[in-house]
């Protein structure tokens, strides 16, 4: 676009609203909260917080609705894919699925860390802030159309995650777990800008689509370009916690208060993924030959060390960590088949993957209560004896990340595996098969624990009605979701399709 | 395509739901209430099930009652169901078997009843579902979903090393399992984008990928049924389930590996299962042969019974790789398979069953802390000896008739195969009654045999209805080859037309 032709109505800057929402209502929550009352801030921040939310969502998917002009809304032509801020700033089908399934996942972690939090006098103000700072950058990283977007997006999560991390500031742990993951994460950002750079380099511009056009044009096998995209990878590695720029993860899930844990194995997960696409299926589409290996080794080695490693942890948050790390491998492999069919994969992957962590440390943090953290693999023993309900949901999580029918997460591999498939990498299926039964072995031990050894601890479990009430169903959509997974496999195709 | 009737969903979803009922009468006040729901629940799965047979054409070929539901489009996976002369009669077994579990665990299970009686119950609608289903990824779920219950069943209520059994059973099944589910990817690819079994039977396929593809199915079909060497997980699993869980795994799952051999192996990749067939023949005599001396070797009853059905199942697998060239030579030996499979069906179930008689009243499974049972225990000791003698293959018997068929279609090919093959009749005879006559004959052992009751009528309710199917399937096993006829036909001549030209 030329500069001459910028004018205030080319910005669009209704299509930024829902962004624009989020900031102003949590500039608002800051303020007030300081002025309400002690006994009542909880219950205000928690309401205040889910209204927020709530109406962010409501305004994405009214910006993703074209405007009515009396025509008719046929649920297949919504959408066209928009642009705002001259480029910088993009609408398409796919952020409007991410940015909900997001704004979703964290109103279930405000939920469920609220009991967890205020025992330990942490639910505060600054905490919402925190996380809505965290998920307005989320936002603003998957609907980003340039580079400087996205790493502002980026630096937004990143500098809110690590002062959450470091929330519990009294706590040794969660100071140095914080301190990794800044300096670890400070570094990864470096390297990211420091890609980027040689991407400007290399094609001149920072605008998404430019790149796109430049890339797929003569520019392809430029060196220069490529050392860009290494740094890049290196830097999207990182983020996502694919082996080897994996270390922070265990650290930080195990350091970090539990509830804080949750925040940050979930959302997160789904920008992340939206930005990967922004950058290399967008962007650097053209050069898919260039980052297509690099993935495979990111993938065989995050499936590997995540899944072996996991078996010998004893930390359920470590375990999870080396689980997630896993997860990402299985993630990775979608996204390097390169078509629109893995991406829609991956996609499917990333927003059951994240329901499914939900889930998982829902069940943590309903266990743990004032001075108790349920941390270990063996506070889950004889939870069948206790609570046979949420026995059988934490069955339900298990299953699912092992993969196993007919939970959501079989779908979720058997889609990746099919793209992979396709792609004509036959090893690699055979591989992650092969991991996945290693991965099977240590969801099988909370089970074990849950239903085969007899309880430790008979204190009865003790949590708000509204977690217990949220977790049910976020359990149960896992088996739902595993019985009629059609939909929102097609809404995640649809949405690729229409944003590439 | 269309629905032709519900029976096999109301077979499939009958026993699931009651299941899911039963799991909620979890209160120690709601114990009767949980088994008189899961009798009912288990009554009315055979009773939905049972028009398969009697309406069943036995001259028709191809898919009968099927169903047809699009259910995920994105892949072109669909709800389909369908029976043929194969699967009728497992459905039929594993319904029937169901009730025999939850009537055997009435007095034995008092914890946790509700939750042992919902596995079960679950289990058996998740079998009639691999039977039944024609969609590929359909048969995969009700197959792996399937671990989950007799995981628990094992892990919960089982033996002492429960949870190594438990574990080795998971591992084991899901590794081959997961192999297929590369296979099915890889043929979806090849049908263009179908998962439908039916057309993985018609898809032309190159040999180099028949024959990976013959692994891929082996791999969880061998582990399944289990062939030697990867019967390892069986006597494990067998030694530590309680009575109910080792009568459904002896009496079903090992059929569901079987089953998969002729849904999968012979009919997608016929020309690789034909040029393995001197493989699958090894494997099966050794597994009848050596796996017949390592069952002579055991001291406890339920390990001697785990190998023993080891050995037996290597009949099954035998009689479907022999390829003699002659239709009707080959045909007996898949006929003899399937009849094996059915009666091995009902005499594992009694062994098991009567072994878990003496462990209820003893606590014991040794054989050495037995003998003498005849002198308390007379009317169990005729049930024993009787079921005895069926695993020993007596005619007249239903354990008589398979291995015949299948040793008879093994001499037109070869007369060692059959030579070796018919081995089993001594070694069957010797491990067994050799185990009947320390076990029940000879004087009192010690106080525990002397202080023994004899069969109650529940025990004796169960007890009769097996020894008298075992007997009319040997005496007129007409009703039961009928239904297989045509599509044994239909097989092999699928199978011998290959898929190279």
């Amino acid at each position: 676009m030329n500069p001459q032709q910028i004018n205030l109505a080319s910005f669009n800057i209704g299509l930024a609203s829902p962004e624009a929402a989020l900031l102003a209502l949590l500039c608002l929550i800051m303020v007030a909260h300081l002025f309400w009352a002690r006994d009542k801030q909880e219950g205000r921040l928690l309401v205040s917080a889910l209204v927020t939310l709530a109406i962010t969502a409501g305004l994405v998917i009214c910006v993703a609705m074209p405007p009515a002009t009396g025509s008719v809304i046929a649920a297949s032509n919504i959408t066209p894919v928009q642009y705002a801020f001259t480029n910088m700033f993009v609408v398409d089908a796919m952020a409007t699925l991410l940015k909900v399934s997001l704004l979703l996942a964290v109103a279930i972690t405000i939920i469920y860390s609220r009991a967890y939090l205020a025992a330990r006098q942490l639910f505060s103000g600054e905490f919402i802030c925190l996380i809505l700072f965290g998920t307005l950058g989320m936002m603003v990283m998957v609907s980003a159309n340039h580079f400087v977007t996205l790493y502002l997006g980026l630096e937004l999560l990143a500098l809110s995650s690590y002062a959450l991390v470091a929330f519990n500031r009294d706590s040794a742990k969660s100071t140095e777990a914080a301190m990794k993951y800044f300096i670890l994460g400070a570094l990864a950002s470096g390297l990211l800008l420091y890609g980027i750079s040689m991407v400007y380099g290399a094609t001149g511009t920072l605008d998404v689509s430019r790149v796109a056009a430049v890339v797929a044009g003569s520019r392809a096998n430029d060196p220069l370009l490529t050392f860009g995209i290494v740094f890049i990878v290196a830097g999207l590695a990182f983020k996502l916690g694919a082996v080897p720029f994996h270390m922070w993860i265990p650290d930080v899930y195990e350091g970090a208060p539990t509830a804080i844990t949750l925040f940050v194995a979930s959302a997160p997960k789904i920008a992340a993924f939206g930005f990967i696409m922004r950058i290399l299926a967008d962007a650097l589409g053209g050069a898919v030959q260039d980052w297509q290996g690099m993935l495979v080794i990111l993938a065989v080695l995050s499936m590997a060390i995540g899944n072996i490693v996991a078996v010998s942890q004893t930390n359920l948050k470590r375990m999870l960590a080396y689980s997630t790390i896993s997860h990402m491998g299985f993630l990775l492999l979608g996204i390097l088949a390169g078509t629109k069919n893995g991406y829609a994969s991956s996609m499917f992957y990333i927003v059951t993957y994240v329901l499914t962590t939900l889930a998982a440390f829902g069940i943590i943090l309903l266990l743990s209560r004032d001075g108790f953290e349920a941390e270990n693999i063996d506070d889950l023993k004889g939870l069948n004896k206790r609570s046979p309900f949420f026995a059988v949901l934490m069955l339900f999580v298990m299953f699912s990340m092992a993969g196993i029918p007919v939970f959501v997460g079989f779908w979720a591999k058997l889609s990746v595996l099919e793209a992979v498939l396709n792609a004509g990498y036959t090893w690699l299926v055979v591989f992650a098969v092969l991991m996945s039964v290693i991965g099977a072995f240590y969801y099988l031990r909370v089970v074990k624990v849950m239903y085969f050894d007899p309880p430790t601890d008979t204190l009865p479990i003790t949590a708000p009605l509204e977690m217990r009430a949220v977790l049910s169903v976020n359990a149960l959509a896992i088996l739902v979701l595993g019985i009629v997974p059609g939909g929102l496999m097609t809404a995640c195709l649809n949405a690729i399709q229409k944003s590439f | 395509m269309h629905s032709d009737s519900y029976i096999l969903s109301l077979a499939i979803w009958v026993p699931i739901v009651a299941g899911v009922l039963t799991l909620f009468m979890s209160g120690d006040a709601q114990k009767n209430l949980a088994r008189w729901t899961a009798l009912v629940g288990s009554v009315l799965g055979l009773l939905v099930s049972l028009p398969l047979w009697v309406h069943f054409d036995n001259a028709a070929g191809g898919m009968q009652f099927s169903e047809f539901l699009p259910w995920i489009s994105r892949f072109n996976i669909n709800y389909s169901l369908g029976v043929d002369g194969f699967s009728t009669l497992l459905i039929i077994l594993n319904s029937f078997t169901t009730i025999l579990v939850v009537i055997a665990g009435w007095k034995v299970i008092e914890e946790k009843v509700s939750q042992y009686l919902a596995a079960f119950l679950i289990m058996s609608g998740l079998v009639n579902g691999v039977f039944a289903a024609m969609d590929a990824i359909l048969f995969y779920l009700f197959f792996e979903a399937m671990l989950i219950p007799m995981f628990l069943i094992i892990g919960i209520w089982g033996g002492p090393r429960r949870v190594y059994a438990a574990f080795k059973f998971f591992l084991y099944t899901l590794l081959g399992s997961l192999l297929m589910l590369a296979a099915f990817i890889y043929l979806y690819n090849v049908t263009n984008g179908s998962f439908s079994i039916l057309d993985f039977h018609k898809v032309p396929l190159g040999m180099a990928a028949q024959t990976v593809l013959f692994f891929a199915f082996f791999a969880s079909f061998a582990v399944k049924v289990p062939m030697w060497p990867v019967h390892t997980w069986l006597p494990d699993a067998h030694v530590e389930a309680p009575t109910g869980g080792s009568v459904v795994l002896a009496a079903i799952t090992l059929k569901i590996g079987a089953y998969g051999f002729l849904r999968f192996n012979l009919p997608i990749v016929p020309d690789a299962s034909a040029a393995l067939s001197g493989f699958m023949i090894a494997l099966s005599l050794i597994a009848i042969v050596y796996i017949g001396f390592v069952a002579l070797a055991q001291t406890d009853m339920k390990k001697l019974v785990a190998y023993s059905s080891i050995s037996h199942m290597g009949f099954v697998t035998l009689g479907m790789f022999l390829f003699s060239g002659q239709q009707t030579g080959s045909a007996v030996g898949i006929e003899g398979s399937l009849v094996q499979m059915v009666s091995h069906g009902f005499i594992s179930a009694a062994m098991f069953l009567c072994i878990g008689v003496l462990y209820d009243r003893v606590h014991s499974r040794e054989i050495a802390a037995y003998g003498g049972v005849v002198n308390t225990m007379p009317k169990f000791a005729f049930f024993a000896v009787l079921f005895g003698m069926a695993n020993a293959g007596l005619p007249g018997t239903s354990g008589f008739i398979g291995e015949f068929l299948v040793i008879l279609a093994a001499m037109k090919i070869n007369f060692w195969i059959a030579f070796a093959a018919a081995t089993t009749l001594i070694l069957g005879a010797a491990y067994t009654l050799w185990m009947v006559k320390r076990v029940i004959f000879g004087a009192v052992a010690n106080d525990n045999v002397r202080a023994l009751t004899d069969i109650d009528g529940r025990e004796m309710l169960i007890l009769s209805i097996l020894a008298a199917l075992v007997l009319a399937m040997g005496i007129y096993p007409k009703p039961f080859t009928d239904v297989m006829h045509v599509t044994v036909d239909t097989l092999i001549k699928h199978v011998a037309t290959g898929k190279l030209n």
